[in-house]
């Protein structure tokens, strides 16, 4: 019996069993930010055991408000900082190298196919985009991985996801991934990995890949999962050219990691993107979608680019493409925030920042900020926001505030209408 | 160990997810003790009111599918645990919450939907109890002059969590 990428990745890195069907995982990467670590680093200080099991193995940023807005954020920040100094965490990421954690590890190549990942942060699914296992835990599981480099999952069943076809215009991988959660619902993949497969993927980029993989946690997956192949090879290849001969070679390495053909799955579900349309959804869950032809002309007050899901250069390009020599509505306030300064400065460099500037956004630091109403872009009682983020529950944004999420292209596409709009008609 | 059982907080609906268990704008507080006064305030539920009595004497959550969706926030436990509650009985959890609630000693008990029914049936029964025996993986319904007895399962890890106090002191022992 053959097996899945996650199967395999268990079975690399099993430290025991110690009651059937839970495995304890030794971990390669144990992410960090500002909000979930420093109640760990406390609890750890009061037990007496301010350790890390790996210095090089734990990254750290500030990243969910940034720079601090008040004393409360300062003191988070400040605790995450010191500890990593106090720690000699040389992949620590503070003011003016900071950017959203799923955007920026992946970013600095920390994230290798095979590898086990966690962080205090639902989103960690992202990371599955490189063929890894990565998920989302809760401030307690992340204190004992900082301590003991270990994690315990209940062995996961896969979902496949066979994605084919070419995509149309106007249709992006957040389209693709709000159909699929608005297919299986909410906790359609709940203590399930959703792995994808299929020709869509394979012509996907690592940036698209990931924007998939982030949102598996809205259908309740433990990870997304993608398959390495030459196009995570290009992407890694900076990081990795000094531990192998060729593209090739790490590509044939990398293999071991993709699911054997004859691997045994929960669920196989088949998606044929021909027929996709821009997807928005319409509620306060996830699932709870539309094409754009059902919902355009709902008017809204503000439209957010950023995100773990869709703040990388790719997005912006794909927006700016559309907002070019155009002004937003008078009714809406634009907020980008790209997701990390090395896309912020390529975003500049290409002209894009004069694009979304001179169309009348307001263009903010990397940062978390308005995806979880936390800053720089909070929304007031009753006000609506197309958004590129990923989850839309009542309040997320702000108390009594309404979320539509959707791609960078519909997103641009609405900014520029004041209501949600066709990018199709501006492509 | 720590105590289960006591009042029951209804919260008739699935999806119930943690930005209504504890909202974003919260998570700068540094100690757990200061979510205290925030428990549940975004829900928004037919006759429900985070700051009414009966929120505040609840010792267990009885809720339906899903529960815990959303954020990895091990804020959501806290904020039960700071007010009292220690056990969540629910259809079925998302696994990050339900991970975290055992992680600190909390349960979170998974029941069919028939039982769950049943139990919901006390909502209006100004006695409604509950007594849960871990040990056992029973819990029992009182209210309305009536009692009835229903068998749960926990697997044995989360048991294990829950009879240790928590995720820390059994992973520093085994290690």
């Amino acid at each position: 019996m053959g097996k899945t990428t996650a199967e395999k990745i268990f079975e690399a890195h099993l430290v025991n069993e110690p009651f059937p069907g839970t495995k304890v995982l030794s971990l390669d990467a144990v992410l960090c930010h500002e909000i979930t670590t420093p109640i760990a680093i406390d609890d750890l200080i009061r037990r007496g055991k301010d350790r890390v099991f790996d210095s090089t193995k734990i990254k750290a940023v500030i990243d969910h408000v940034t720079p601090s807005k008040d004393t409360k954020t300062a003191t988070q920040a400040k605790i995450l900082r010191d500890w990593a100094r106090r720690h000699d965490i040389k992949d620590f990421f503070d003011i003016g190298a900071n950017g959203v954690c799923h955007a920026l590890f992946p970013e600095c190549g920390f994230i290798r196919p095979g590898y086990t990942v966690i962080m205090g942060d639902s989103h960690t699914c992202t990371h599955g985009a490189f063929g890894a296992f990565a998920a989302g835990i809760g401030t307690t599981d992340l204190e004992v991985g900082i301590l003991k480099g270990v994690c315990a999952f209940r062995q996961p069943q896969t979902i496949k996801f066979n994605v084919n076809g070419a995509l149309p215009k106007g249709v992006y991988a957040k389209d693709v991934i709000l159909h699929i959660i608005g297919r299986i619902g909410v906790n359609g993949a709940t203590d399930r990995v959703m792995e994808f497969h299929g020709s869509t993927i394979d012509s996907m980029s690592m940036e698209s890949r990931m924007t998939l993989c982030n949102m598996a946690i809205e259908a309740g997956g433990t990870s997304g999962i993608c398959q390495p192949d030459m196009t995570t090879v290009d992407y890694l290849w900076p990081f990795i050219q000094g531990d192998f001969a060729s593209r090739e070679a790490a590509v044939a390495e990398y293999s071991q990691w993709r699911a054997d053909a004859d691997a045994s799955y929960d669920q196989i579900i088949e998606i044929d993107v021909a027929k996709l349309e821009p997807t928005i959804t319409f509620g306060y869950k996830p699932d709870q979608v539309k094409t754009v032809s059902e919902i355009a002309g709902t008017p809204l007050d503000q439209v957010y680019i950023g995100s773990c899901t869709n703040g990388r250069l790719e997005d912006l390009r794909i927006a700016a493409e559309i907002l070019k020599g155009k002004k937003i509505a008078p009714n809406v306030r634009g907020i980008l925030s790209p997701a990390t300064p090395k896309i912020q400065q390529q975003a500049i460099k290409e002209g894009l920042i004069d694009i979304f500037m001179e169309a009348g956004f307001c263009v903010t630091n990397p940062t978390c900020g308005a995806c979880l109403g936390m800053s720089n872009g909070v929304l007031a009682d009753g006000e609506v926001c197309a958004s590129t983020t990923n989850r839309n529950f009542m309040g997320r944004m702000g108390k009594g505030g309404m979320v539509h999420l959707m791609s960078p292209a519909t997103a641009a596409a609405s900014a520029i209408e004041g209501k949600i709009a066709d990018p199709r008609n501006y492509l | 160990m720590k105590a289960f059982g006591g009042s029951v907080l209804f919260l008739d609906r699935s999806d119930i997810n943690t930005d209504e268990i504890i909202p974003a704008k919260y998570l700068t507080e540094i100690t757990k003790e200061d979510l205290k006064p925030y428990i549940l305030e975004d829900l928004k539920l037919p006759g429900f009111d985070p700051k009414g009595a009966k929120t505040l004497n609840a010792r267990v959550i009885l809720s339906r599918a899903n529960f815990g969706c959303g954020s990895s926030r091990e804020h959501a436990p806290w904020v039960f645990e700071v007010n009292g509650i220690t056990a969540v009985i629910a259809e079925s959890f998302a696994r990050i919450f339900r991970q975290n609630m055992f992680n600190c000693g909390m349960a979170a008990i998974e029941l069919p939907k028939a039982d769950l029914d049943l139990i919901f049936s006390h909502s209006s029964d100004v006695d409604a109890e509950m007594t849960i025996d871990i040990e056992n993986e029973t819990l029992t319904m009182h209210g309305g002059g009536k009692q009835k007895t229903f068998k749960f399962e926990i697997s044995p890890f989360d048991k294990a969590l829950v009879l240790a106090g928590g995720w820390v002191d059994y992973a520093d022992q085994k290690y």
